[in-house]
């Protein structure tokens, strides 16, 4: 892929048409009218909850609105146990682990990938699983792990890494399987006596790989309004918009604001790829707890891929501290601000809390972005 | 999930947070970005064992006087470790003239001299040696600046990667200059002298792991000559820094708590190369936070912007100055973007280690 010059000498106005100011206004104009009373609203996804507050896009809204930031950060919720064991895997001796980037700073039980990194264990970045079947390629005498978390716009690329290395007969790759899946954590906070949810804009790009007729029966079954929503100020706004109009008509239905990227059926070959290789399981959130059928475990055919079967890294104690409110902060009852450490003993730099950690964390988008307060 | 699964209702767990992590027993990479936690190490370690009122200044250069002629004179050393050595737009030698050439002009002094201490790898390729002696001796023609003393250490295979270099510099500040980060006044304009995050893209994409090509170089440039001429023009600048490590945002964030006061930025007006603009927005960087290797700040008074603009734009590595903020004392110590939607946000140090995003 080469990325072209369009105009080399360069930009100073270098927003897109989905950022352009006068449309904004536009939008943002329609939700003041729409809009005749308080609505709670949750963005799932964590990119939407960086982009909300690199724009400033909550300062533009009408004070109706209040915005709950969702669990979609994958990094924020991938178990306790899951980092351990990613810890513990990462300094057997001969094992490259490989990685996306944000996960080195998060915080484990006892130390971060940064830490053992430091210490002597060899941990890679990768920007793509398919690196991490390469580097096992060039590295016969070593195991090579991958790391694989994210939701459901990393499991098509995680589960190809396996396919691929069944295909070249590789020995030494195998993933840590950590993907986690958005409808289940949905029904979990909506069915939850402390909900206050009141519409939702469902994550666009989970919807790419996915689609949208997941929705319908969650929008039915908690009488509540779903827009699929993309990620530039228009398309965040437009989604709001949307929902706003469909909780000011009493509308309890799914939209489509982001039509230019998610159809109603998704991708169905990386659908297929998916159930190819993977199959729902159980699975923990961190701040959130256990919930059914949420998370992506490789299907029998495939489980010598699993790591965690291959380092027999299961059953680690561990240990979380008492001493933030990531959990609350990730299920929207609290406002990072309104935690005690926020700010002060926790910081990007010293995360007591993994949504401090990735840039697409509720906290520290609100750090990042000067939100002391609302 | 099918609708027939039942649904357990999310019980609070109480509050899960894991122990901090300071990173205080052992080094770890971000402690070399260049941010808050490079500005940690430096306060909680090497100030408290070495610190004087020399390092204390915390500018680029140190400002030293002698009582007899030179008068003033400004120091500073830079280290280079960048990986890959050769990189689009330049290479290690390039970059450790400019560096510490860049440093010394900061405080407004005509760099003079360096000195260059060579750490390298047993195995390392004596051609790529050569050729990153021939750009340090164009780099240093360039800059007009000589080489006087130098140093050669090889380690064993495996204890530095390929070749590290240290240069030190220093120059001789002329009469009537006085700059430096504590001097921002309020009412002054910010004015950058091009495009910002070259060099971050340009260096992450030679080491290969981005799986993209495009034709992003390096801005790196010894930038004396064009400094001096501005400052000839207009001595009463306040601030020259280059925004290297860390990026603009790290550099500003910097000078504002040294001349505690706020920095006002308007996005839409600081220049990014849409294709630098197009790998952040792929890979989840920042451009405010990415380094630069031949870009300077400059912040002076009002009345002087237009002309200093003029003066950059003269030299081929200022072609696209242009004003991006201005200086008040609304609120010191922060430094704050103004967006395109008119709302703001408040720019911090960069953290740690930049990463990627990962969807």
């Amino acid at each position: 892929m080469i990325l072209t010059t369009v105009n080399d000498s360069t930009s100073p106005n270098f927003l897109t048409g989905y950022r352009d100011a006068h449309l904004v206004q536009g939008v943002i104009k329609q939700i003041h009218q729409r809009i005749t009373q308080p609505w709670t609203i949750m963005e799932i996804c964590g990119g939407q909850t960086h982009a909300i507050m690199q724009y400033g896009l909550d300062q533009l809204l009408p004070a109706e609105i209040e915005l709950v930031h969702g669990p979609g950060c994958p990094v924020c919720v991938t178990s306790l146990e899951l980092i351990d064991q990613a810890l513990w895997i990462a300094q057997q001796p001969d094992v490259i682990f490989t990685t996306f980037g944000d996960m080195l700073r998060v915080p484990g039980s006892n130390g971060d990938l940064f830490s053992v990194r430091a210490a002597g264990a060899q941990v890679r970045v990768v920007y793509s699983p398919m690196d991490a079947v390469k580097i096992a390629q060039e590295n016969p005498d070593k195991q090579v792990v991958f790391f694989a978390i994210g939701f459901e716009t990393t499991a098509p690329a995680n589960a190809m890494s396996v396919l691929q290395a069944e295909k070249i007969g590789l020995e030494n790759f195998s993933i840590l399987p950590a993907n986690v899946l958005v409808p289940p954590a949905m029904h979990a906070i909506l069915s939850s006596p402390e909900n206050r949810i009141q519409g939702f804009l469902a994550a666009g790009h989970v919807c790419a790989v996915m689609g949208y007729w997941e929705y319908p029966p969650i929008a039915e079954k908690y009488q509540i309004p779903i827009t699929v929503t993309g990620f530039e100020p228009l398309d965040l706004l437009n989604g709001i918009l949307h929902t706003v109009i469909m909780l000011e008509e009493g509308r309890t239905e799914v939209e489509n604001a982001y039509t230019r990227v998610v159809s109603y059926e998704g991708n169905q070959s990386a659908q297929q790829l998916i159930n190819r290789v993977f199959q729902t399981v159980d699975r923990n959130w961190r701040g959130i707890g256990a919930i059914p059928k949420s998370g992506y475990g490789l299907h029998e055919a495939y489980k010598h891929y699993d790591a965690s079967m291959k380092f027999h890294s299961t059953g680690i104690q561990t240990e979380e501290s008492p001493l933030c409110i990531a959990g609350q902060v990730l299920q929207g009852l609290k406002k990072p601000y309104e935690c005690p450490a926020f700010g002060t003993q926790c910081t990007p730099q010293s995360p007591l809390g993994a949504p401090m950690v990735s840039s697409e964390g509720a906290c520290a988008a609100y750090y990042r972005f000067g939100r002391k307060t609302k | 999930m099918s609708q027939t699964d039942p649904i357990k209702p999310i019980q609070i767990q109480g509050p899960v947070c894991p122990l901090p992590h300071h990173h205080t027993e052992t080094v770890v990479i971000g402690h070399g970005s260049g941010g808050q936690m490079t500005r940690d190490l430096i306060i909680n370690i090497f100030q408290r064992e070495i610190g004087n009122e020399f390092l204390a200044q915390g500018n680029d250069a140190a400002l030293i006087t002698f009582n007899e002629a030179p008068g003033r004179i400004a120091i500073s050393t830079d280290s280079h470790v960048v990986s890959p050595l050769f990189y689009p737009g330049g290479n290690i030698g390039r970059l450790s003239v400019s560096g510490t050439v860049n440093d010394v002009a900061m405080l407004g002094a005509v760099p003079a001299y360096l000195t260059a201490g060579f750490i390298i790898e047993e195995g390392f390729s004596m051609d790529s040696l050569k050729q990153i002696l021939i750009s340090m001796a164009e780099t240093c023609r360039e800059a007009g600046v000589q080489i006087v003393a130098g140093d050669t250490k090889v380690v064993e295979k495996g204890s530095a990667d390929g070749l590290f270099i240290n240069t030190a510099g220093f120059g001789i500040i002329p009469e009537g200059r006085h700059v430096g980060g504590q001097y921002a006044q309020p009412g002054d304009v910010v004015i950058i002298s091009g495009s910002i995050g070259d060099h971050g893209i340009a260096v992450l994409q030679a080491r290969g792991e981005l799986g993209f090509d495009s034709e992003i170089k390096s801005d790196v440039a010894p930038l004396n000559h064009m400094i001096n001429d501005l400052l000839t023009a207009i001595p009463q600048v306040h601030v020259l820094r280059d925004p290297t490590r860390g990026g603009l945002a790290t550099t500003l964030k910097e000078i504002a708590c040294q001349s505690q006061v706020s920095i006002h930025l308007e996005e839409e007006s600081i220049p990014v190369k849409q294709n630098v603009r197009t790998a952040c927005e792929m890979l989840g960087f920042d451009p405010l936070y990415l380094a630069n290797e031949g870009k300077v700040i400059v912040i002076l008074p009002q009345e002087k912007a237009d002309d200093a603009i003029q003066i950059l734009k003269s030299s081929p590595y200022g072609v696209m100055s242009t004003r991006i903020g201005y200086v008040s004392q609304e609120d010191p110590g922060n430094v704050l973007l103004q967006t395109a939607f008119g709302t703001t946000r408040i720019l911090d140090m960069l953290a740690g280690e930049i990463l990627p995003r990962i969807c």
